[in-house]
């Protein structure tokens, strides 16, 4: 069976014979079935696009080709060869590598160790660990990478040179195929294209990708197929020259795109200032000068790093601001703690939804309660039932853990949280990281109906074309000041200038994210 | 990828940490803590290091050490293991027992103690990774099963362990008892299996993050119970040199000196993360040696023990406090 793989290896250009056959794909849990029965092809060389929203199922599938769960029924063949995983193991040996939506690596271990990581190499159980070291450099170096040493702890690597070794520990062994589940979401721009270009170094040796993404500029850019999923069932295959964004959006939610975004806000709608920071500064932000007015969303751009979500964290007390006057309600405010902050009408709804945002193994009652309750007093909107039927969250009931939600419900469970207190000031910080295209929808219209009833809305996020679409004003950071501020529905262009901090067009190379 | 290289380097300064890691320090704070002691000791008229107290010293570190070096591994993995009082009087029993007083036994006993401690570890082990057990809950109910062992058949000491095998407690290198020597040994064994083998890989790899391990290939049962059988061997290492030291077997010499939680201190003194995935047996020596030099001081002063007590939890506090600023701070 070896030596049938390893002839098939060598013919990459038999369009005959796939990389990988997945057909008939089904799969339940808890009686539950999420996946019904897909099919899905891999080319040698090609990038497949795999899009849908969340809960569409394609995590699913994908975690089914790799072992970790297994089917209940179809087949999965590699190089023509029918296959059944028992194990993560398995499939790996058996060519199919995995670079999963959320880090797998271990931050306080080496490069070298997190790479070789259940496959140390040795004799007798003994780790060469001089050798792993070596040939961690020899991987890393295939890549185009130089610049991670093998013996660096993972922990004081950038989010980006993370998402490398990511990559080159799913690679250490001979892949055939490799599986990217939202491989972007952590980064930014600057460092999307060089993943692009990791991804076709990949695919011009014959390896066949496949790219789980929401962010579909990405996938138009890199794939060569896309395959749409709705409801754990396939929907479909095509060519991706032969789709358009907008048909891609509408396979998947049945709605056209540029119906995602609500209205701006009417001159008339903005209220009085309620919050104005003057020459504020910390460590990482300095002579910071911004105001919100009631009604208004303020959208704030800038390269990851730049200060964008320190400021938001300066805003809420969080790491607050050392330097300069900051005023809520024209009155002068000492916005010292989370605390003060939540007391003085300001809410935040934080960039790590599972680190700072939810008590995961809490209910989804007890989150939504959670702020309310560390405050007593203070008047409240609704009810948390109420609350969560505007949000339309989908939970079996307020009594069930939030960990059990998926990511676009757990984000509306954070929303909910911090509207039972009403707020007057609400700071979100990428509200809509790594969740479906529907309930991206949900948060915008929330959003914008929350700047209607008077609230000032200041809004962070990488996605440029979601901050255009939703922002009344935008301000972009660069190193830690406020570049610039933009007036609603500027190009991506003038964004991406300030924010790489060059004047002129045509300096940065990271600007040509495609517009849809 | 130059361009990666150089927005990386922009983009996100890394502040390389050059304070002294948890294992300079808790080795910092001994040789202190040995300064402090043998002046205050002087001052008193006393010697802290002459050879009784050298001898004091590294005897308490022997035991302590020997049953710290297997908590190190329990830690590591993800788990723990408070049964380790409680197996070190039901080993030193078993060791006594068996021998009973005769020299062609010696071989039997060690190999009869040296089982049942396997045994319970696997036991634990299994608990915690089949039945799914937080390790805190089925090894404190192994201590409970064993406490009954020892309350229902044991009244007192039993057996008797031969002369020659009591030299093992006794005999001395200079002021340097043989069996610290022996116990280091243990610890290079141990630093060797957890720094060099792919057994000791996966530890820290399960017990930094069990989803990860599992994902990526390891066989996390596996290496959990693994580290639970190493654990109470050593546990069961430290019952067979204190049936050596009292010639006989002694139902609550484990739990007398708390052996339980003065282990999981040592292995945090000596910088390891209760939550696993980051420690060593270095630091643990370390974090024993220090534990073992304040009790000596103290006595040697004859402080009171409410105020011994205390100093020494003192200890730890801090320590493990200092250890936590030095975490490198933020999420990446």
């Amino acid at each position: 069976m070896t030596v049938v793989t390893l002839s098939k290896r060598r013919s990459g250009e038999d369009p005959g014979t796939p990389v990988v056959r997945l057909t008939g794909i089904r799969k339940s849990f808890q009686g539950n079935e999420v996946v019904h029965g897909v099919d899905l092809e891999l080319q040698p060389g090609e990038v497949h696009a795999l899009v849908g929203e969340n809960g569409a199922g394609k995590s699913t599938l994908m975690k089914c080709l790799a072992g970790i769960h297994a089917p209940d029924q179809g087949t999965i063949e590699i190089d023509g060869v029918v296959r059944r995983f028992r194990s993560p193991r398995e499939a790996q040996e058996a060519g199919v590598a995995i670079v999963h939506q959320e880090f797998t690596l271990l931050p306080h271990r080496t490069v070298a160790e997190n790479l070789f990581l259940g496959r140390e190499p040795g004799r007798f159980g003994r780790v060469d660990k001089a050798g792993m070291e070596r040939r961690a450099g020899e991987v890393l170096a295939d890549l185009g990478v130089t610049s991670i040493r093998p013996s660096a702890v993972v922990s004081g690597l950038s989010v980006a040179q993370q998402q490398i070794v990511e990559i080159a520990k799913a690679l250490v062994l001979d892949a055939r195929v490799l599986a990217m589940d939202e491989p972007t979401a952590a980064l930014a721009d600057a460092e999307v294209a060089l993943l692009y270009d990791l991804v076709r170094r990949l695919t011009g040796r014959g390896l066949a990708v496949l790219y789980v993404s929401h962010r579909l500029p990405e996938v138009f850019d890199l794939s060569s197929r896309i395959t749409v999923m709705k409801d754990g069932a396939h929907v479909a295959t095509e060519p991706t020259g032969e789709l358009t964004t907008d048909n891609v959006v509408r396979l998947m939610v049945g709605r056209p795109l540029n119906a995602l975004f609500p209205d701006l806000a009417a001159a008339e709608e903005l209220g009085k200032e309620r919050i104005a920071v003057a020459g504020g500064g910390n460590a990482r932000i300095h002579d910071i000068d911004l105001t919100i007015r009631a009604g208004e969303v303020v959208g704030l751009a800038g390269l990851q790093g730049s200060g964008r979500s320190a400021l938001a964290r300066a805003l809420c007390g969080v790491a607050p601001f050392t330097r300069g006057s900051y005023q809520v309600e024209g009155r002068p405010a000492r916005i010292r703690s989370p605390r003060r902050a939540v007391r003085a009408g300001i809410a935040f709804v934080t960039e790590d939804r599972k680190g700072e945002g939810l008590a995961l193994r809490q209910t989804v009652q007890d989150n939504v309660l959670l702020v309310r309750r560390s405050v007593s007093g203070r008047r409240t909107r609704s009810t948390v039932a109420d609350l969560l039927r505007e949000m339309t969250v989908v939970a079996a009931s307020p009594a069930s853990e939030v960990r059990l939600l998926s990511g676009g419900n757990q984000q509306k469970v954070v929303l909910a949280k911090w509207l039972a207190v009403g707020p007057t000031v609400l700071v979100v910080d990428e509200p809509t990281r790594g969740i479906d295209i529907g309930a991206k929808a949900t948060i915008y219209q929330l959003i914008r109906d929350l700047a209607r009833s008077g609230v000032a809305v200041l809004l962070i996020s990488s996605e440029l074309p979601e901050l255009i679409g939703m922002s009344d004003r935008l301000l972009v950071m660069h190193r830690g000041r406020i570049a610039g501020e933009l007036p609603p529905q500027s190009s991506e262009e003038d964004v991406m200038r300030l924010a790489t901090g060059h004047g002129q067009p045509g300096e940065n190379g990271q600007s040509e994210e495609a517009e849809s | 990828m130059t361009a990666l290289d150089a927005s990386t380097a922009t983009a996100v300064p890394r502040r390389k940490l050059q304070m002294p890691g948890s294992t300079a320090t808790v080795y910092l704070a001994l040789g202190l803590t040995l300064v402090v002691g043998s002046l205050l000791v002087a001052e008193r008229g006393g010697t802290l290091l002459d050879q009784p107290g050298i001898t004091k010293i590294l005897t308490l570190c022997t035991a302590l050490g020997l049953v710290a070096i297997g908590q190190t591994i329990a830690i590591v993995a993800g788990s723990l293991d408070l049964s380790v009082a409680h197996l070190i009087g039901l080993t030193s029993l078993v060791t006594a027992e068996v021998m009973a007083g005769q020299n062609g036994r010696i071989v039997l006993a060690v190999a009869a103690a040296l089982g049942v401690a396997a045994l319970v570890g696997a036991v634990n082990g299994l608990v915690v990774t089949k039945l799914k057990v937080n390790p805190f809950i089925a090894t404190l109910g192994m201590a409970l099963v064993l406490q009954g062992v020892l309350e229902h058949r044991y009244t007192g000491p039993a057996g008797e362990t031969t002369r020659d095998f009591q030299r093992l407690g006794y005999d001395r290198v200079g002021p340097v008892p043989v069996s610290f020597l022996v116990m280091l040994g243990v610890a290079a064994l141990a630093w060797w299996l957890l720094a060099r083998t792919r057994t000791g890989h996966h530890i820290y790899a399960v017990g930094g993050d069990a989803e990860i391990a599992r994902v990526s290939g390891v066989r996390v049962s596996r290496t959990v119970i693994t580290a639970h059988v190493l654990c109470a061997l050593a546990a069961g290492a430290t019952g067979i040199f204190l049936a050596s030291r009292l010639g006989a077997g002694a139902p609550y010499v484990g739990t007398d000196a708390s052996y339980d939680l003065q282990s999981i201190a040592a292995v945090v003194l000596g910088g390891a993360l209760l939550a696993g995935g980051r420690g060593g047996v270095i630091g643990t020596i370390g974090g024993v040696m220090l534990l073992a030099c304040l009790d000596t001081t103290f006595d040697d002063l004859g402080v009171d023990p409410f105020l011994k007590d205390v100093v020494r939890g003192s200890v730890i506090i801090v320590a493990v406090a200092l250890y936590a600023r030095r975490k490198p701070g933020g999420r990446t």
